[in-house]
């Protein structure tokens, strides 16, 4: 017997791509320009920011799911808590909780429920999506550091901001609750914490100095710092290599091998630093990968990620291409003038749209930001865009729905508008300083 | 229908994709100890704080929190497994 309804979907599916394919526009200028925009966009990603960007990032990401223990931060959204700890810890915890947004929801349920109440709930569940700490890398490095650096302050005073709000807004609720304590995890693991940070610290570094962009100048400090970065990867990279024997306790002949194998790689290609980066990023996993215990897990989420994101990514950055247009290419198949007339420049409605589209458009996790690149691409102003960006990957529709479940559609409506509200005024005041 | 089952084995997860694996490796698991186990997958997100369950995807053997977070290896998810069926 067939399951005629989940039969339907599938014709479904099949008669849309048909039509598609039948009524396909091949030919026109417009869709063809849109189509090569597209691939144009998927190679630009795919030379400028996978490897030195992307990777580094999803090892980072991994790293700090195993080693960060995650009980230690939520004992300060605990119920007797002090208020104001709550409120800060919430704000900017969303770097180490949320590498993956499907667990900001679960967690702002559970502080809401258990722990501290609605005000720091609220600040996790809006800071959290915005500051998880693949989304500022990537930020930073495809929409530029100036975006990059207004994305994280406004997402976190704005997380307390609104946090506050809502917890005044609805203070004598919150007093009747009965008391209960939330049940908190243990904390696993014994390591110094200087050793973490240190860890943590080469790779980032490793991230930063390997992305470190050519100042416009040819002289100063800056530049200094820019001829010479591979060597400071380098440095950065020996002192990784050390920090996994010492704190990871990897075998040391594996790491001085593949350090040998880097060297030599290196040696050959001195002309092109990628491949030894590349080449390092491969035998790190190996090595990690067949080593018992925390390392092979700092793989398997390090993959984890990585498998999650790439795919969703990947689409993300296909249509933004094929809607939008590529850097300094054409236009896609939404013309400019239309992206222009509704986000370009700063006026208030332009803002007011940008943060309204952004609150209840769904997006699949980073692909905000080449959605983002392409609006800017197509003319739409620096203010408009932070708008989006704080309206953005905090809320969608989806979302909302389940945020209502927990709070009731009040509590919500209020939500969203703070949201939208300080959103906009967020985007007014960033583009009238850039 | 409590009392069948020497296991009850509950899977929590919103519906996240290793939510779902770790349903998957309960099912498996299960099926390869040849364990008469009855698994459930909660979903609704108002139910993990009172289930004990702050990070996703939580397992929950016999009432009690195995994991939650991370997703245990095949190995251990077995011991876990093959300890609480007494």
């Amino acid at each position: 017997m067939i399951e005629w309804k989940a039969e339907y979907k599938k014709l479904l599916w099949l008669l849309g791509f048909f039509l598609f394919a039948y009524y396909m526009p091949i030919g026109k200028e417009r869709f063809d320009n849109a189509v090569y925009e597209s691939l144009s966009l998927v190679k630009w990603y795919a030379q400028e920011h996978v490897i030195l960007c992307l990777v580094p990032a999803f090892f980072i990401a991994g790293a700090i799911s195993v080693f960060v223990s995650q009980a230690s931060v939520i004992k300060y959204f605990g119920a007797s808590a002090k208020k104001w700890l709550s409120y800060s810890v919430a704000s900017v915890s969303g770097t180490i909780l949320a590498v993956c947004s499907c667990t900001v929801l679960p967690l702002f349920s559970g502080i809401h429920k258990r722990g501290a109440g609605l005000g720091p709930a609220i600040a996790f569940l809006y800071s959290g999506p915005a500051i998880n700490v693949l989304a500022i890398i990537l930020t930073a490095r495809i929409l530029g550091a100036e975006l990059g650096i207004a994305r994280v302050v406004g997402a976190v005073t704005f997380s307390v901001l609104i946090g506050l709000i809502m917890h005044f807004i609805y203070r004598k609720e919150e007093q009747k609750k009965v008391e209960s304590q939330l049940a908190m995890p243990e904390p696993d693991g014994a390591r110094p914490l200087w050793q973490t940070v240190f860890y943590m610290f080469t790779m980032i570094a490793i991230l930063v100095f390997a992305n470190w962009g050519k100042p416009d100048s040819n002289e100063g400090f800056w530049f200094i710092l820019y001829s010479y970065k591979w060597w400071i990867t380098a440095i950065f990279g020996i002192l990784f290599a050390v920090s996994i024997v010492m704190i990871l306790k990897v075998k040391i002949l594996y790491v001085v091998i593949s350090s040998i194998i880097v060297l030599v790689i290196s040696l050959i290609f001195a002309g092109n630093p990628i491949i030894p980066f590349a080449a390092s990023f491969v035998l790190l996993s190996v090595i990690i990968s067949f080593a018992k215990g925390e390392p092979q897990e700092w793989m398997s989420s390090t993959w984890g990620f990585t498998k999650q994101i790439m795919p969703l990514l990947g689409a993300g950055v296909l249509v933004a291409g094929f809607l939008l247009g590529s850097p300094g290419g054409g236009e896609g198949i939404i013309p400019n003038k239309w992206v222009e007339t509704l986000v370009g420049g700063n006026s208030l409605f332009a803002n007011l749209f940008a943060s309204v589209f952004g609150a209840f458009m769904y997006f699949a996790t980073l692909t905000e930001v080449p959605i983002l690149q392409g609006l800017l691409n197509s003319g739409m102003g620096k203010g408009p865009a932070l708008a989006l960006l704080l309206a953005g990957p905090a809320l969608s529709l989806p979302n909302m729905l389940v945020i209502r479940s927990v709070i009731g559609t009040q509590k919500t409506i209020v939500y969203v508008s703070l949201v939208v509200v300080m959103s906009t005024i967020a985007g007014l005041i960033f583009g009238s300083l850039f | 229908m409590k009392g069948i089952y020497m296991l009850t084995i509950r899977v929590v997860g919103s519906g996240c994709p290793r939510c779902q694996e770790l349903e998957k490796m309960c099912f498996n698991t299960a099926a390869e100890l040849n364990l008469d186990a009855d698994i459930q997958k909660i979903t609704d997100i108002n139910k993990f704080a009172d289930l004990g369950i702050m990070f996703t995807p939580g397992l929950i053997i016999n009432d009690k929190v195995f994991c939650s977070g991370k997703l245990p290896t095949p190995h251990t998810l077995k011991n876990w497994m093959l300890m609480n069926n007494k």
